[in-house]
Parts: structure tokens; sequence; C-alpha cells
């Protein structure tokens, strides 16, 4: 099953077992359904739960939050996560606080998928990855899966979950395939996963960065070079003991986020284990991150901002003291061809 | 200004009555909040409604027990017409653990779900789409509520009203929008700000039926809400009520700013003379016969629950210092460990 097929699945097994989720979204009901994710809902569960909004991020997340704060399970979806910033006021002034402001008496049971998007020109405005932003507000959950079993698991713990949710999905990755059970199952808040075991560095990668980091551990394998693969998926609330065990275990951390690196998700784990495994580092902590500019588009330049495969491989040889590889390095494939 | 109500309904001295309380409950509270305020006791922003209490108590009153209401960081007329519990609001304002949110919200985050107020907000406009929201949720669950969003006439400048009226116009959504308009978003003018004044128009164009009213006359407040809930619950479209009324104390604080050059002087005069509590007052002696005993006892009897509240909050104790991250999310019931790898 693909990642988005996953999605499809969670969302019907949520709204079969609650009558209370349902479904929004700038095109969940369109015949490209969110790449997928949302086919067959409208048909399975008609108009009422399952509808297209107006183009309107702030007074939509509004929308959902009062939803939510009245027994429902709203599920906002956002094809680009770029227009999130017009949610801001909303997911942060509000939905991140309602419960603590008023003294835990309201919780708001909400979940907001985002899609980012990276190649094919997508640009300044449809790349961008707002984890870091999320994070830094206390009262928001924030997850990243990055299989289609994370996916669906991750997407039902969201729904049930009765705080407010932030998923933030990788268009590269709708296409992956995994196994997937069928009916409910849920990947837990909290968990860092190991995707790959290995001692001499550990790389701490999320959502599509995952990808491109397996793919250069398996030609760094090839040159003798064992590095262990850590994905937070839940980055709030975090599971810092699996992070901070492979920093003790390798002595050294590359931490491959797919936002940038300022102020960022690598920043701040960069930060916990200079803090909490200090002693256990062997050489200085190093980060890799989108280049501190907006997206560009062409090709070359898009090629320079963004960290993969490649570029991966030669941080970790200077890491560890070796050479670089001279022979071909992969770069990933990917069925995506654009346009979007 | 559009004078005549919805319904109907004869002037009667039982609402009169209780409009009149609800209304003097919210100015002897808030006059004694200003009162105290210059001691310290109360650490959080206030926004005072003195002058504008026939708003909250017309559309409190007007609302049935299962209706939702929304309201502002000048949110303690609604709390307390609401039925808001008093003692709560002061140690709340003191931000003692016994308060509204236990020390959590302050002034400006006055809640009491119980009786259906769902939540005040200080960034101006954010609870008109939430408000929406709660009104979607009614209607997936069978119209089984209505929702009033009341705000300021300083919300309506904002984006999120009119992409959430153009929402509920589009779904049909059981939710009354209130605009209070007080003429004054902070120091600025509605017509520093507008060209078009007549905020109930705002929604003209989005298919949103808007009415102007007088805001400081509670009768009329009460009548104009009742008759637009009463559409909406039995299956009517939104509606924007406008009623006009003036702050007679200053944005923030416990003060009164009248001699600042913001102010147009002839509308605080027209205020003053025309304070809603005298209105119904008025109404209640002149129509009714209510005495000047029994509006003294009225009073004495809410100055007696106040200064109960105020001891109240004073002898209550602060939060402790380890509830510090209490509440930041609420813990899960059900559905756990259904994960097989977890």
């Amino acid at each position: 099953m693909t990642y988005g097929q996953a999605l499809n699945s969670a969302l019907t097994v949520a709204m079969e077992k609650d009558p209370s989720v349902f479904v929004m979204g700038i095109g969940v009901d369109d015949h490209k359904a969110i790449f997928g994710s949302t086919r067959g809902l409208v048909e399975r569960f008609g108009r009422e739960r399952v509808f297209d909004t107006p183009i309107a991020e702030g007074a939509m997340t509004g929308v959902a939050i009062g939803a939510a704060l009245a027994g429902m399970k709203p599920v906002h979806i956002h094809i680009r996560a770029d227009f999130l910033y017009l949610a801001m006021d909303q997911l942060l002034n509000l939905a991140a606080k309602w419960n603590y402001m008023f003294g835990g008496q309201m919780s708001v049971p909400m979940v907001v998928c985002s899609v980012v998007g990276r190649g094919w020109g997508q640009g300044a405005q449809h790349s961008q990855s707002l984890q870091s932003f999320f994070m830094h507000v206390p009262g928001i959950k924030v997850v990243m899966p990055t299989t289609p079993y994370d996916a669906k698991g991750m997407l039902l713990s969201s729904i049930f979950d009765p705080n407010p949710v932030v998923m933030i999905e990788h268009r590269l990755l709708y296409d992956i395939t995994g196994e997937v059970p069928e009916g409910y199952y849920e990947f837990p808040f909290r968990k860092t996963v190991v995707r790959k075991e290995g001692n001499d560095l550990t790389l701490v990668a999320n959502s599509y960065m995952v990808v491109e980091c397996l793919k250069a551990a398996e030609y760094l394998e090839e040159q003798g070079i064992s590095v262990e693969i850590v994905d937070p998926v839940s980055l709030v609330p975090l599971d810092e003991e699996t992070i901070l065990n492979s920093v003790r275990k390798t002595g050294k951390l590359l931490i491959a986020d797919m936002g940038w690196t300022t102020c960022g998700v690598s920043a701040e784990i960069a930060a916990l284990v200079a803090e909490k495994a200090f002693d256990a580092l062997k050489s200085p902590i190093r980060r890799m991150g989108n280049e501190h500019v907006p997206c560009p588009v062409s090709k070359p330049l898009e090629k320079a901002f963004y960290p993969e495969a490649k570029k991966i491989v030669t941080v970790v040889c200077e890491m560890l003291g070796c050479d670089v590889p001279q022979g071909e390095i992969p770069v990933l494939a990917t069925k995506f061809k654009g346009p979007f | 200004m559009n004078s005549t109500v919805l319904t109907s309904d004869e002037l009667n001295q039982e609402t009169l009555s209780r409009l009149y309380q609800a209304m003097l409950k919210i100015r002897l509270a808030e006059e004694k909040i200003a009162e105290i305020y210059p001691s310290d006791k109360i650490q959080s922003p206030i926004h005072l409604c003195i002058g504008q209490e026939a708003i909250s108590a017309g559309v409190c009153l007007a609302l049935g027990p299962q209706d939702h209401i929304y309201g502002t960081y000048r949110g303690h007329g609604l709390y307390i017409a609401r039925g808001g519990n008093l003692r709560k609001l002061f140690a709340e304002l003191y931000g003692k653990d016994t308060g509204c949110t236990r020390g959590k919200g302050g002034s400006m985050h006055v809640v009491a779900p119980e009786v259906g107020l769902m939540g005040c907000s200080a960034i101006v406009a954010s609870t008109i789409p939430v408000a929406t929201g709660d009104a979607l949720a009614s209607a997936l669950q069978g119209r089984v509520r209505v929702v009033a969003s009341v705000f300021g006439d300083g919300a309506v400048d904002e984006g999120v009203f009119f992409e959430s009226v153009n929402f509920a116009v589009l779904k049909k959504l059981p939710i009354l929008y209130i605009c209070e308009n007080n003429n004054y978003a902070v120091h600025s003018r509605v017509s520093d700000r507008h060209k078009q004044t007549e905020l109930s128009r705002y929604g003209e164009s989005l298919g949103l039926e808007g009415k102007r009213f007088e805001g400081n006359d509670a009768w009329v407040v009460y009548l104009a809400v009742k008759g637009a809930v009463e559409k909406i619950r039995s299956g009517g479209e939104p509606m924007l009520l406008e009623f006009t009324t003036y702050r007679i104390y200053e944005h923030v604080g416990p003060g009164r700013d009248h001699q600042e050059l913001y102010r147009e002087h002839e509308k605080l005069d027209d205020a003053l003379k025309n304070d809603p509590l005298l209105k119904i007052k008025s109404a209640l002696a002149k129509k009714f016969g209510v005495t000047e005993e029994s509006f003294g006892n009225w009073d004495k009897n809410f100055r007696k629950e106040v200064d109960e509240a105020v001891d109240f909050a004073e002898q209550s104790p602060f939060p402790e210092s380890s509830g510090l991250h209490d509440d930041l999310y609420k813990e899960r019931n059900g559905y756990h460990d259904l994960w097989p790898g977890a």
C-alpha cells in the first residue's frame, strides 16, 4: 500500500468508527483527492462529512477548532503546507492555548494535515516544511510520519487524541509503498524509530529526509561505514531517549531536517544532545537543512538548496575523518515528476 | 437606526426585571473591579463594559440554556449575564486557584462552559470563526443549538470576520453574529477605519442579513436577539445584529479617559445620559410601579454578593507553582494500546 493509500485507509477507518470524524479542506472532494488520500470518501460518507472549503485558511482553521470544542473530530487537510502561515493565529493563539488557558475544561481534538512539496520547481511558496514553527509553541502536537505504516497509524492516533495535532506529510512520500495492517491500529505519540542500526554515527532525520538518509547509508555501508538512522516521527511530544541512546552509542551526531537549520528542529535536537549527552560526543554536532534562502525554482539552484543523499555522504565522511568516496553517489529515484 | 424589533412581544415586567438585574450585577461587579484595581490585587488587564451592559444582558437572556456563546477580552458582562459564578470570576481576576480557569486565563479569558460561555479571546475577531465551527458542529449534530458570536466593532476590520460569515451563510449555519459597536477599536473611531460605517451591512454582499439597533436599550437588544434566535433555531439563515453603544471607561484599565481627544464628546455626553440601567429602571418604575425599595433591595443584594465574591477571592489560595505545566494537553481516555508494536 502507498503512503497516500495508507492515509486514505486511516480516514476511512476513523470515519467508520466514529461519526464525529469529518474531513474538510480545499480540494478534499475533487477528482485529484489530495494525491489520492481522500479518494472515495465523499461517495462513502457524504458531502456533510467530506467537504471542500472556501480559500480561507484562517477562518476555516477556527471553524475546525469550534467544531472540535463542540464534540466533533475534524481533520483539516492542506494540500500545501505553505498555506498554514495563514492559519497561524488560529492554530497558535487559539487551538494551542484553549485547553491550558481555560484551565483544562475544554480541549481541541483536531488534526491539521499538511503536505510539503519538493522538486520540479515547486518554488518559494510550495515547498516549506513548518515543523519548527509548531514545535516552538506549547500546546500543539507535531508529527511527521515517514512510512505508510506510520502514516496510517499516526493519523489514527492523531484523530483520536483529544488535542490539536499538526501532521506534516511529504509529497514525495505519497508514492512509496510499505506494509500496512488492515483496520484500526495506532502509531503512538512520543515515539522515535530507529530506521537502521549502526555504530559509527547517528543520523537524526525525519519524513522525506529519512529516505535520502537511507540511500546515503546504503552507499556508506558499501564503503564500510555504518550509520544509525533515528527518526523522531513524533516531534511533540518527543521521545528524547532513543535519540540520546543512539548518540551515546555512536558518539557522533548529524541532524538532517526538512526545514531551515536556523532555530529549526535540527537546532532543537542539537541543543537537546548538547545538554543531555555532551559527554558522549566525540566530535562537534553537525546539521543539515535547507540553505538559508527561499526555495528557488531553477534546477541547479534547487539542487544546491536541498540536502540530499550525496551531501549527506560527504558530511558523514568529513565527520568520520575519512575520504569522500570518489565513485558515483546515488541520487534518489522518485516517481514524482511534477507538476504538483 | 432600525429600532423596530423582530418580534412583537409585549413589554413584560418579569423579563424587564431580569434584564435590569443582570445589568445591575455587571455594573456593580465592574465598579468593584475598578475600585480594587489600583491596589494591585488584580494583576490582569481589565476591559470593562460599563455603559455597554444592555447588550450582554439582552443577548444572554434571549438565548436558550443549550445555546453557546463566544466572546472577547471584554467578557465580564457576558460571563455575569449568562450566569457564570461570580466568586469564580473574582477569584480568577485575583489569579487564584479557585478562579474560573484556575488562574490560567485571567480577565481576558473568562469562561463558563457549564452555562454555555465557551470562550473569550484577546485576539480581536479570533472567536468568530471558532463560534462558526461550533455552529457547524451543531448543524452536523442535528441543529441542536444556536451559537452567538459576540464581538466589537474592531472585529469587522479583520479578515476572519468575512471568511467566517461567508462560510456560515454558504452552509446556512445556526449562528448569530452580534457586533457591539462602541465606536472605538482601542482609540480609533469606526469612521477612521471604514468608509462604510454601518457595520450591520458588512455581510450584505455575502448574503448575510444585518440589522442595526440601539444597543443601550436592553429590551430592544433582548427582542432583537430573541427574534433572530427563534428564526435561526427553526432553520433560518445566519444573521448579523449590530448594537450601537458607548464605552464609558477607558479601553483597558480601571479609569475614565473622557478628556482624551479620541473621544467624540457629544457622543459621550449622550451616552452618560443614555445609561442603559437608568433606561430600564425608569420603564420598570413608570410602567410597572416598581418601587425605590425594590431597586434598593436589588442593589443591596448584589453589593452583598459582590462583596462575598471579593472575600472569596481574597481568601482563596494561589495555584501551586507545581501546577504550571498542568493542562497543556488533555489526557486521553479510551482506544489505548492498540498499536501492537508499541
